[in-house]
């Protein structure tokens, strides 16, 4: 009955959040050097133009011309928790059997030779990572709540 | 149980059925340029509800909907009249139930909805936007469209009176996300999809969800089980349990939940982290007792508004052995009138002595000569009962649910025979903490995400 699967476990330390809106994957990756550095990294749908920046809204040294490593992992980490399946859909990438993986999306991406999108984008996913720890803190409520009986949970998946 | 009363076709239910798949079959092709076929579709649920106080209203909206001069109160009489044909749909499925178990429904009249002040410009844009779906219809939709949901849903989470329409607003939301562009779906859950689109509308009427306490429930609670619900950003755990008046009335069947949104990386354990802080009932539940209730609110269906300020630990309490001796005599609540949906029917019962039957097309339990099948699925991740301990098991306490037409057990605990012995599972059990080796990696797993969140949003706060 439930359409979305709900996300599957994986660790957070690396990539703290990853979504598919506003027409890209993005997300917030966290540097592997510098524990007080993170990454806002994204890819866009159908051109797969990328773009990666620092907290500081530096331009991220490795997003130069190709997807660096944080682009790599936010893809990687979108695949844990959506299924490669429906990452690919979102990105519109044809990736057909045995290469719909993380590996494989991010090649036929690159073998395109996606250009550099700009880093506007940043501020937006920024926003979006708020609103979405938001939901942590918003309090529970005990009066009943019929509707959620159309979102059973999924148990057998995980 | 009197299962052959499960497996009985219900008279009249394929007409109604046939009604609400011919409107469900508009929001297809949506409502901005009517098609004929949509035309006999709108026709046909006008029809349905002809010999009922909506006849009038709804006849006009089918009319003016496939003429495409429908307007919102157009749009909210379809979505009526659907949800009318599903009540009825609902109180004959209910009816078969009541008969096939054996138990009485209290008599007892539906509380009339308060019309509390509500911030009803949010409601107004609820509506407005379910409306636009409509016109665009499942195949219609895009990113743009369904992204229109979320400032309005961003607004009403922290508004408690409005949390419900959230709730369903954001999970059905996300699942039309998902699904975008609707023009290469291949698959549309469309009585799904229908059925949340009119819950919503009705939804946007004040005074529709609210949930209003009737009386004070004062005795013994009982836990049978916990029915978990989830989707990306919400979860409730309702426990369904037999209460005991201390003045020495009916045991009745009740419910009592707690629910909260969520970030979406926050499954498994997470959920009974997240709710295990709020209600004291599912330490109760996981420790195997009783709860003691001095005036706790509930609701004519049957709801306890739960607060811990007014439940203390009672002595212990196996939830068999309540199925089998409290359960019996308890009679249940009645359904208001919007909450009369078959997707809402979850009525606890207790098997025994049946024979499991574990084929392709999933588990099911041969109960007295009839096939009852089994929905593994609804049980939660984080807890220690699998399809194979229900596919070995002697006795099974569940609800009994509709979907799809026809019935299904959703298992809230079994009975294993272990060295002649029964042993009981219960899907639960780890609600309110567990020491199972599985179970605690579960709970670290959980909470390092959280903590991993908070951590890395700080991070990026401090810049």
């Amino acid at each position: 009955m439930r359409v979305v699967p709900s996300a599957r476990p994986r660790k957070l330390a690396k990539v703290p959040f990853v979504e598919l809106a506003d027409g890209r994957v993005q997300g917030v990756v966290s540097s592997g050097s510098d524990i007080g550095r993170v990454y806002v990294s994204s890819v866009e749908a159908g051109t797969y133009a990328f773009s990666c920046s620092t907290n500081n809204n530096r331009p991220c040294g490795g997003a130069h011309g190709a997807f660096c490593n944080h682009i790599r992992a936010l893809i990687g980490e979108a695949v844990l928790q959506y299924g490669a399946e429906r990452v690919a859909r979102y990105l519109k990438v044809d990736v057909f059997g045995e290469q719909a993986d993380a590996l494989g999306l991010t090649s036929a991406m690159t073998s395109t030779h996606p250009a550099q999108g700009d880093r506007s984008a940043a501020a937006q996913v920024f926003s979006r990572f708020l609103r979405h720890l938001a939901y942590l803190e918003f309090a529970p409520t005990t009066a009943p709540v019929p509707e959620m009986h159309w979102f059973p949970t999924t148990g057998a998946v995980a | 149980m009197r299962a052959d009363l499960l497996t009985d076709p219900v008279e009249g239910l394929d007409d109604a059925l046939a009604a609400v798949d011919g409107f469900d079959q508009v929001l297809v092709g949506g409502l901005l340029r009517p098609q004929p076929a949509q035309a006999v579709g709108l026709a046909g649920l006008a029809d349905a509800v002809a010999g009922s106080p909506l006849a009038g209203r709804v006849a006009e909206a089918a009319e003016k909907t496939a003429a495409g001069a429908a307007d919102e109160d157009h749009y909210m009489a379809l979505a009526a009249a659907r949800s009318a044909l599903l009540g009825s749909v609902h109180d004959a499925l209910v009816e078969r139930v009541e008969e096939a178990v054996g138990r009485p429904r209290a008599e007892g009249p539906a509380a009339a909805a308060d019309g509390a002040e509500r911030p009803v410009n949010l409601l107004v844009a609820v509506r407005g936007w379910l409306c636009d779906l409509a016109r665009a219809g499942w195949q219609g939709i895009d990113h743009e469209l369904i992204g229109g949901a979320a400032p309005v849903v961003t607004a009403m989470l922290p508004e408690p009176g409005l949390r419900r329409l959230a709730t369903l607003l954001d999970g059905f939301a996300a699942e039309l996300a998902a699904s975008c562009p609707g023009a290469t779906l291949e698959r549309i859950p469309v009585r799904r999809w229908a059925d949340l689109w009119s819950r919503a509308m009705l939804l946007t009427l004040p005074g529709a969800d609210r949930a209003t306490a009737v009386g004070e429930a004062t005795g013994r609670l009982l836990p049978l089980g916990v029915d978990l619900h989830e989707h990306a950003t919400a979860v409730q755990a309702q426990v369904h349990a037999v209460f005991e008046p201390a003045d020495g009335g009916t045991p009745r069947l009740v419910r009592a939940g707690v629910s909260a949104p969520k970030p979406d990386t926050v499954v498994g354990a997470g959920l009974w982290q997240l709710l295990r802080p709020h209600m004291s009932l599912l330490a109760a539940v996981s420790e195997g007792r009783a709860m003691e209730l001095d005036a706790m609110p509930v609701t004519a269906e049957g709801d306890l508004i739960w607060d811990d300020a007014r439940a203390t630990q009672g002595d212990p309490a196996e939830p068999f052995t309540t199925a089998r001796v409290a359960m019996r005599t308890a009679v249940s609540a009645p359904v208001t009138p919007v909450d009369r949906h078959p997707a809402r029917i979850a009525v606890p019962v207790l098997l025994e002595g049946y024979a499991v039957e574990d084929e392709a097309e999933g588990l099911a339990f041969r109960v007295a000569g009839e096939r009852l099948a089994v929905d593994t699925g609804r049980m939660p991740a984080a807890g220690p009962l699998t399809a194979d301990a229900v596919a070995s098991s002697a006795a099974c306490l569940g609800l009994l649910r509709w979907d799809a037409g026809r019935f299904l057990l959703q298992p809230l605990a079994v009975e294993r025979t272990v060295r002649k012995k029964p042993v009981a599972v219960h899907a639960a059990a780890w609600a309110g903490g567990t020491a199972d080796k599985a179970g605690v990696r579960a709970e670290k797993a959980a909470t390092d995400a959280v903590n991993v969140l908070r951590e890395r949003a700080g991070r990026l706060l401090r810049k």
